[in-house]
């Protein structure tokens, strides 16, 4: 309260290298987990939509459950288990004894979560597609992947994408978790920006200034995104 | 896999389920009520007033929740803390508890967030509904209270229950200032005994049921719904 404005602004300046090291690492860790999460995403949406008896059950227990826990309670639980159960399933596959780093398992548990709420983003999307155009890849025979890849990715895109954008916004702001489990990213750089100052209010505000302008320029990026998809798809209103 | 310690540390367990669901109660019912107002404000005649809401509707969806609680936490914590005198007052032990903030932060965030869903919906009411009580002559805030609202609410009980489960997702982050919610029972479980799975995946198994109950209201409110 004594602190005068220009004593504010030059620990602000101090601290601004931290800050700014900690809102790449929060990009990088989104980005790599929005990748995950779109892939874990496509596969359950896939097994839901045209998997065998087990494969749907199991996708659907996997969406269901995950997005009824909260995500914090998630990340603790995988957090703990992450490491250990990767380095298990590692070995299990073949690949010898590897060494896992923070950043791959906060990856694979923010990837994890996200792809839960991305399967039901995809399924919606891809119910969306007009029959008929399914109908006609298979009367060329488009092998699988060739399907996917020529019609269904690019005839979901226009439905797909707003909910898509939607979940990098939450993965961005989840991705805030990570610093309760002592991973370093943007808020766990401004706990210790605050916490060495004392100067709390002013550095938990930075950071909340930092992940706004990281949501809202995602959400004009997405703005754009979304009408260079729709332009030629022949959606209502597209 | 090991439970004994469920005999030692069920009251706790219970305590922190009263405490998650008390939060969820709390937040839910103030956070309507202002979302409420945010919608109307941000539908209003004067500018002043869009903007303001508007802009408060996108700084709290723009910003993880996490952040907004430890603002409200640590630094008005901070700041109040600073004031002279307030240690001794009748209200510290309420201000010194991480309870209330979190409450306060959850309710802000319920405001924002369903004051956009009101928004929408409000705006999504048919214009004939409205043009016939102002030709029954009903004033301005007699038709918002009695015909606009609640048919926006009536359309939007589905979301605004699902919008529950989120929140009860939220109250979680209690336990990161110290609230001793089911989350914050379990790390207690987690420091005491050093077991870590146990009381976790026991709380996932609360919260499963927890979030199926409200989703089973969210159907059955989308059932009545659909009867209309």
């Amino acid at each position: 309260m004594g602190q005068s404005i220009e004593h504010i602004v030059t620990t602000i300046g101090d601290w601004s290298g931290a800050l700014l090291a900690g809102a790449i690492m929060t990009l990088k860790l989104s980005v790599t987990a929005f990748i995950v999460g779109q892939v874990i995403g496509m596969v359950c949406a896939a097994a839901r939509l045209w998997g065998g008896p087990v494969a749907r059950r199991v996708a659907l227990v996997y969406t269901t459950m995950l997005r009824a826990v909260p995500e914090l309670l998630l990340i603790l639980l995988l957090y703990y288990t992450g490491s250990a159960g990767i380095v298990a399933l590692f070995q299990y596959l073949g690949f010898g004894n590897i060494e896992i780093d923070a950043f791959a398992t906060t990856v694979i548990v923010l990837g994890i979560v996200q792809g839960a709420y991305a399967a039901e983003v995809f399924r919606g999307a891809i119910l969306s597609i007009p029959e008929g155009q399914i109908e006609a890849a298979n009367v060329f025979a488009f092998p699988p992947f060739m399907m996917m890849w020529r019609i269904i990715i690019p005839a979901m895109m226009p439905v797909a994408i707003p909910g898509m954008a939607n979940l990098w916004v939450i993965l961005v702001k989840d991705s805030s978790l990570v610093s309760v489990v002592g991973f370093s990213e943007l808020l766990s750089g401004a706990r210790a920006a605050a916490a060495s100052t004392k100067m709390y209010f002013t550095f938990y505000c930075a950071a909340g200034l930092i992940y706004l302008v990281l949501t809202l320029v995602s959400n004009r990026l997405a703005q754009i995104v979304e009408r260079r998809v729709r332009h030629g798809s022949q959606q209502p209103g597209g | 896999m090991d439970f004994s310690w469920v005999d030692k540390y069920w009251p706790l367990f219970v305590q922190g389920l009263w405490c998650t669901v008390l939060l969820l109660v709390i937040s839910a019912t103030f956070g309507f009520l202002l979302a409420i107002l945010v919608a109307v404000a941000r539908i209003s005649r004067f500018r002043m007033l869009r903007v303001i809401s508007g802009s408060f509707t996108t700084v709290i969806r723009g910003t993880p929740l996490l952040v907004q609680i430890y603002i409200v936490y640590y630094g008005v914590g901070t700041l109040l803390a600073g004031t002279p005198g307030i240690r001794t007052s009748l209200l510290w032990p309420y201000l010194r508890d991480g309870f209330w903030y979190v409450a306060l932060s959850l309710t802000i965030s319920v405001a924002a967030y369903d004051g956009e869903l009101l928004r929408g919906g409000l705006l999504s009411v048919p214009k004939g509904e409205i043009e016939a009580a102002r030709g029954f002559g009903m004033s301005r805030w007699l038709i918002l209270r009695r015909i606009w609202l609640p048919a926006a609410i009536r359309m939007l009980l589905p979301n605004l229950l699902s919008d529950c489960v989120l929140l009860l997702k939220s109250t979680a982050l209690a336990s990161t200032v110290a609230v001793v919610d089911l989350v914050g029972a379990a790390n207690r479980v987690r420091s005491d005994t050093f077991l870590v799975y146990e009381p976790l995946l026991a709380i996932a198994v609360v919260y499963l049921l927890f979030s199926g109950l409200l989703a089973l209201l969210g159907a059955r409110a989308d059932a009545r719904v659909a009867r209309r």
